[in-house]
């Protein structure tokens, strides 16, 4: 069997994965990596993402599930299209981070980790993300918007469910829609 | 795109190509780039090695330890293969400088890292930055594309014979990963938890291999320290404090933003001139100088120079410069919580005093800033903390401690103020408050 043939990414992602791999003076360095970016196309890290990402880099899937839940980007459960992360910590707070998260809060009508029932959106507290001079910041997905105060929430939200609608470009941005 | 300031008291050397295209090669190349490591490739280790001992330029990571002593600690003859590792998983809160550094002037980042490659005699550089700067790791790959194009990086730079590759590498999010050896066990494909030292990098590190581990704005201030000469660079800054530094302002003040400041520069003047004082006219209450790990400095405390030791005298740490301003409306009990919050998440879990330490911390500011708090607390915090300092591996236990024992030490009235089901004094309106009922 060859592995383009067995595997659930796409032709362009599985190519890179098989550079990735002979790139360092050890296999095991691609992991890490690996998994955001097949998180990126996939969504999250489903049972059958870390099975091929284990049988790529020659190690078990329990040993690649033990070094993933190590990072708090990489996630067992699928997320929104779009992932709003709202830094709360020291310098996105003195400037007003807990107002802007009630605003999407309120706005998305969900709670921390939570996703919206479309699928569109999920929301959650992240800590820095280094933007501490540009304070307020958020990420959606891997897009920084940074200075912001809760009145620009519903522009931001709108200009994502406006993306949202178009076909295109949705997987590399990262994030699937939940299971129904 | 993240603004860009200025002030007429900048000295700008790493800082001079921001906004002017510089992430193109060419556009690098007219700005001066890639002269340093050609001087470099003529003169050789050694000398390398002096320049950077004369330019007194230190850790920017915040360690603060002196980089040319650090670069001839790795062993001449090695039988495994050496190292270049840059650090730039930046996750201490409040410091945003590299960001800036991966942003406008990639190529000054790999500049410094095949420098640092030709000074300890290593044929890989892996330059790491977080995952949450995916945008920043695309820049800093077309950056590596381009210099392989031109012959900078591969099997033979810049026609001198010399085998350079560089690795852009990715994380997923941790910051325990930006202490070294963390850092080399994520490289590994493996959790990042710290490993036991000595042996130092230097010495075992990545693969097994020596390691010199610098943070991206050390290796940023490498090409133009070596451009200048290691002596005018050090003329820069203060005594045994070489050249400037990128200070990440940020919290209360009117213009926050990255400034490059000469290594000394006074604190009280980066907070009233070059961010132009505190918010709205308020008054400032507290600044944390080096990022949420270094203790908290009062008002009548920050008529210092901001470098290495000065701080330290001050009884707190320049860490990574990251100045965090606090004014008066703000409570320092909610700060210690969002601090200690932080922590606790980011604890890897190996060292139970850091481990346990911090979750307790949190438990109990919790409680305390929610107004059910009592008098013993206050003492429990700080015996708490105590204990975490010094008796972990890594200086996250430290980091940890650190800050709450300075917000328990210099606001205890502040604390007490929180005592027996008193709601927050400093609360927001319309936070809803718990009281006893």
């Amino acid at each position: 069997m060859s592995a383009e043939s067995m595997s659930i990414f796409s032709p362009k992602l599985a190519a890179r994965f098989d550079a990735l791999v002979g790139k360092y003076p050890v296999k095991r360095s691609a992991l890490v990596p690996m998994l955001l970016y097949a998180q990126d196309e996939v969504g999250y890290l489903s049972d059958a993402v870390i099975e091929e990402v284990a049988w790529r880099i020659g190690i078990t899937a329990l040993d690649v599930r033990n070094v993933a839940t190590y990072y708090s980007m990489l996630r067992f459960r699928p997320v929104g299209k779009y992932h709003v992360q709202v830094c709360t910590n020291i310098s996105c707070m003195l400037c007003g981070a807990y107002d802007l998260f009630e605003r999407f809060q309120d706005e998305l009508g969900i709670g921390d980790k939570g996703v919206t029932p479309d699928g569109i959106f999920s929301l959650e507290e992240v800590e820095c993300i280094g933007a501490c001079s540009w304070a307020p910041a958020i990420q959606v997905n891997y897009d920084f918007h940074d200075e912001l105060s809760p009145d620009h929430v519903p522009g931001i939200l709108a200009s994502y469910r406006g993306k949202a609608g178009q076909p295109a470009q949705a997987q590399v941005q990262g994030g699937s829609a939940p299971h129904a | 795109m993240p603004r860009l300031v200025s002030h007429p008291d900048e000295i700008k050397v790493i800082s001079k190509r921001f906004g002017m295209g510089a992430e193109k090669i060419d556009r690098y190349i007219e700005l001066g780039g890639y002269e340093a490591v050609k001087k470099c490739l003529q003169q050789g280790p050694d000398w390398i090695i002096n320049e950077m001992k004369a330019s007194n330029l230190r850790g920017r990571g915040g360690a603060g330890f002196p980089t040319g002593m650090k670069w001839s600690f790795v062993p001449k003859q090695s039988p495994k293969p050496k190292y270049v590792l840059v650090n730039g998983d930046e996750s201490e809160p409040g410091t945003c400088k590299d960001h800036l550094i991966f942003l406008h002037d990639p190529h000054a980042v790999i500049e410094g890292t095949i420098i640092a490659g030709l000074a300890i005699g290593a044929k890989v550089g892996f330059i790491y930055l977080r995952g949450e700067y995916r945008y920043l790791i695309e820049i800093m790959e077309r950056a590596v594309d381009e210099a392989y194009g031109r012959g900078f990086l591969g099997k033979n730079i810049f026609g001198s014979g010399n085998e350079f590759e560089a690795i852009v590498q990715t994380g997923a999010g941790a910051y325990e990963v930006g202490e070294e050896s963390a850092l080399m066990e994520s490289l590994e494909g493996k959790r990042g938890v710290p490993r036991i030292k000595p042996p130092f990098p230097a010495v075992v590190g990545l693969y097994g291999g020596p390691t010199v581990i610098n943070n991206a704005e050390t290796i940023a201030s490498v090409p133009p320290a070596i451009l200048m000469g290691g002596a005018a660079y050090a003329e820069l800054g203060s005594p045994r404090n070489g050249g400037t530094r990128l200070v990440s302002i940020s919290g209360h003040v009117e213009r926050p933003g990255v400034y490059e400041l000469a290594m000394g520069y006074n604190l009280r003047k980066m907070i009233y001139d070059v961010a132009g004082g505190i918010r709205g006219g308020r008054k400032l209450k507290a600044v944390v100088p080096g990022g949420s790990s270094t203790p908290v400095l009062l008002p009548e405390e920050i008529d210092v120079g901001m470098d290495f030791d000065q701080v330290g005298k001050a009884g707190s740490m320049l860490g990574s410069a990251a100045v965090m301003v606090i004014d008066d409306r703000t409570c320092m009990v909610e700060i210690a919580l969002r601090t200690i919050k932080f922590y606790r998440h980011e604890s890897c879990g190996w060292c139970i005093p850091c481990r346990e330490g911090t979750d307790w911390l949190e438990k109990t500011l919790t409680r305390f800033h929610a107004g059910f708090g009592v008098a013993k607390d206050i003492d429990n915090i700080y015996y708490l903390a105590d204990n975490m300092m010094g008796h972990t591996f890594c200086p996250l236990g430290d980091a940890a401690a650190m800050p709450t024992l300075g917000f328990v030490k210099k606001f205890r009235k502040e604390f007490e103020d929180h005592l027996n089901g008193k709601p927050c004094p400093f609360a927001r309106e319309g936070v809803p408050q718990l009281t006893v009922v």
